[in-house]
């Protein structure tokens, strides 16, 4: 047996390929559903949490400092791990799936508050001068004039951290979401053959070239001329 | 003589230890144009932005049409949108068109229809010359332009009085007479108006008094042909041929 031979049946090994590409499939449905959730959930929470935020009251305040920086502070991982092993232990049990959906949702509700609130800072004075010498209300203004522009300038890194996050769907797989990695893991046990974590590799790509083109799309529709 | 549209008494204001306006006593006629000059940092900017309470005074009264604003029960949103006032930075809002600059306020303050609200902000643009910018954004109109859309704006509410703070100062030389003609024409059209702008020569030929303000004290005023020949105080003097010249 050559080296390259023996290169192609460890990573691109036909019979195995076929054995598991069902298996493997499946895992990309569960990444796909996983990271759907924690989009939807995550966004909406970041949003929330800033727009709270901007209604400056100090309690509330603090309290949403302390979860963005503990939240954006700590490895998902570890958080997962605590989450999943630990709060049994107090009498809470959560499948594998939504610890891993609850986790990453607030690991990205974290980074998505930050970003949105440094969007809202980022809006001149001036805006809110206008729009309340017309008349507009605080949260009219926030709504209608403040929030669409901090959103816009927040889509960039908001779309970069959102895939990040999704990409950390990969963390289910140590505690047993059948997510695209622990298929792909299972496989390798099973057959001691790498290819299932080659074809993982290649669904990933598959489900995420395509986010990252829709992300660009996204960021070229919200720019806008500045004046 | 008639009622005042705008009475302010005895109004202060500092930040922190600063003092920046020491009891403002300043009472706007209707149709009145009155032109407010002074020195940088003489509180020019904070007097009007406390007009309408965007700068919250200290103390003192502010009477717009006899309705108290300084009153805590006073709906100040109501107030606000009977008061037009004017930027020197525009302070469009970027992300809607013209039109929409206009028509927002329209909508959400006065509860207009959408179709109402853009026939009325269409005619406030024609007014202001720019009937063909309504679907344009901010960023594509020259610095003129965005801010006759900011007086559309403002005007398109109706106000009883409008504030203008260096509304061409931020502009090219070239395109301040736009901006100029649009607020000739509204005093034409009886609207009560206080402006602070360098525009000597639009205060001599539009305003009905000039009054200067030094270290948040108004230390004099009367008509312009006056205050720019035989000012009493020696101060004004020096300020007015200063940038007269
Ligand atoms: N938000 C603020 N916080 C602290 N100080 C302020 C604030 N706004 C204005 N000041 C101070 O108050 C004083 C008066 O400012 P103001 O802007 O009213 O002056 P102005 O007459 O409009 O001057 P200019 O001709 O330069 O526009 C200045 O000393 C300024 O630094
Ligand atoms: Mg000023």
């Amino acid at each position: 047996m050559t080296d390259l031979d023996r290169f192609l049946a460890t990573f691109l090994n036909p019979a195995v390929a076929g054995q598991y590409a069902g298996a493997i499939a499946a895992g990309v449905l569960v990444t796909i559903e996983v990271a759907v959730a924690v989009l939807v959930t995550g966004l909406a929470l970041g949003l929330g949490l800033a727009v709270l935020r901007a209604y400056r009251i100090r309690p509330l305040n603090a309290l949403i400092v302390i979860f963005v920086d503990v939240f954006r502070a700590l490895p998902p991982l570890v958080v997962i791990l605590l989450a999943y092993f630990g709060l049994p232990n107090v009498g809470v049990t959560l499948s594998a799936f939504a610890v891993l959906w609850l986790v990453l949702s607030l690991v990205l509700a974290a980074f998505a508050e930050e970003i949105v609130w440094a969007g809202i800072l980022s809006v001149r004075k001036g805006q809110w001068d206008a729009a309340r010498s017309t008349g507009l209300g605080f949260a009219q203004t926030l709504f209608y004039v403040v929030l669409p522009q901090a959103v816009r300038l927040a889509i960039p890194p908001l779309t970069n951290r959102a895939i990040a996050t999704t990409k950390n769907t990969a963390l289910g797989s140590v505690i047993g979401v059948g997510e695209i990695i622990n298929q792909a893991q299972t496989a390798v046990a099973v057959t001691g053959n790498a290819t299932p974590l080659l074809m993982g590799a290649l669904a990933y790509i598959i489900v995420f070239v395509p986010v990252l083109i829709l992300a660009g799309r996204i960021e070229r529709r919200f720019a806008w001329r500045r004046a | 003589m008639p009622a005042p549209i705008l009475d302010v008494r005895a109004l202060r204001k500092s930040f922190g230890p600063l003092e920046v306006l020491k009891g403002i006593d300043l009472s706007v006629r209707p149709q009145e144009l009155v032109f407010l000059v002074g020195p940088s940092g003489s509180g020019k900017s904070t007097l009007l932005r406390c007009c309408n309470r965007l700068e919250e005074p200290d103390s003192g009264s502010i009477r717009l049409e006899g309705v108290e604003l300084m009153d805590r029960a006073c709906d100040l949103n109501a107030a606000r949108r009977r008061i037009g006032m004017v930027f020197q930075g525009f302070n469009l809002y970027p992300h809607m068109t013209a039109l929409g600059n206009v028509t927002l306020a329209l909508r959400k303050v006065l509860g207009k229809s959408r179709r109402e609200a853009e026939e009325i902000g269409r005619a406030a643009l024609d007014r202001v010359g720019l009937a063909d910018k309504a679907a344009c954004h901010p960023g594509e109109l020259s610095g003129g332009q965005q801010q006759r859309v900011a007086i559309a704006r403002a005007v398109s509410l109706e106000p009883t009085l409008m504030l203008f703070d260096e509304p061409t100062s931020a502009l090219d030389p070239e395109l301040v007479g736009s901006v100029l003609a649009v607020m000739r024409s509204l005093r034409e059209a009886g609207m009560t108006m206080v402006v602070v702008s360098h525009e000597m020569r639009f205060a001599r030929e539009a305003a009905d008094r000039v009054v200067f303000m030094e270290g948040g004290a108004i230390v004099e005023e009367g008509p312009p042909a006056a205050m720019f020949t035989e000012a009493q105080h020696p101060r004004t003097r020096a300020f007015l041929q200063e940038i007269g010249r």
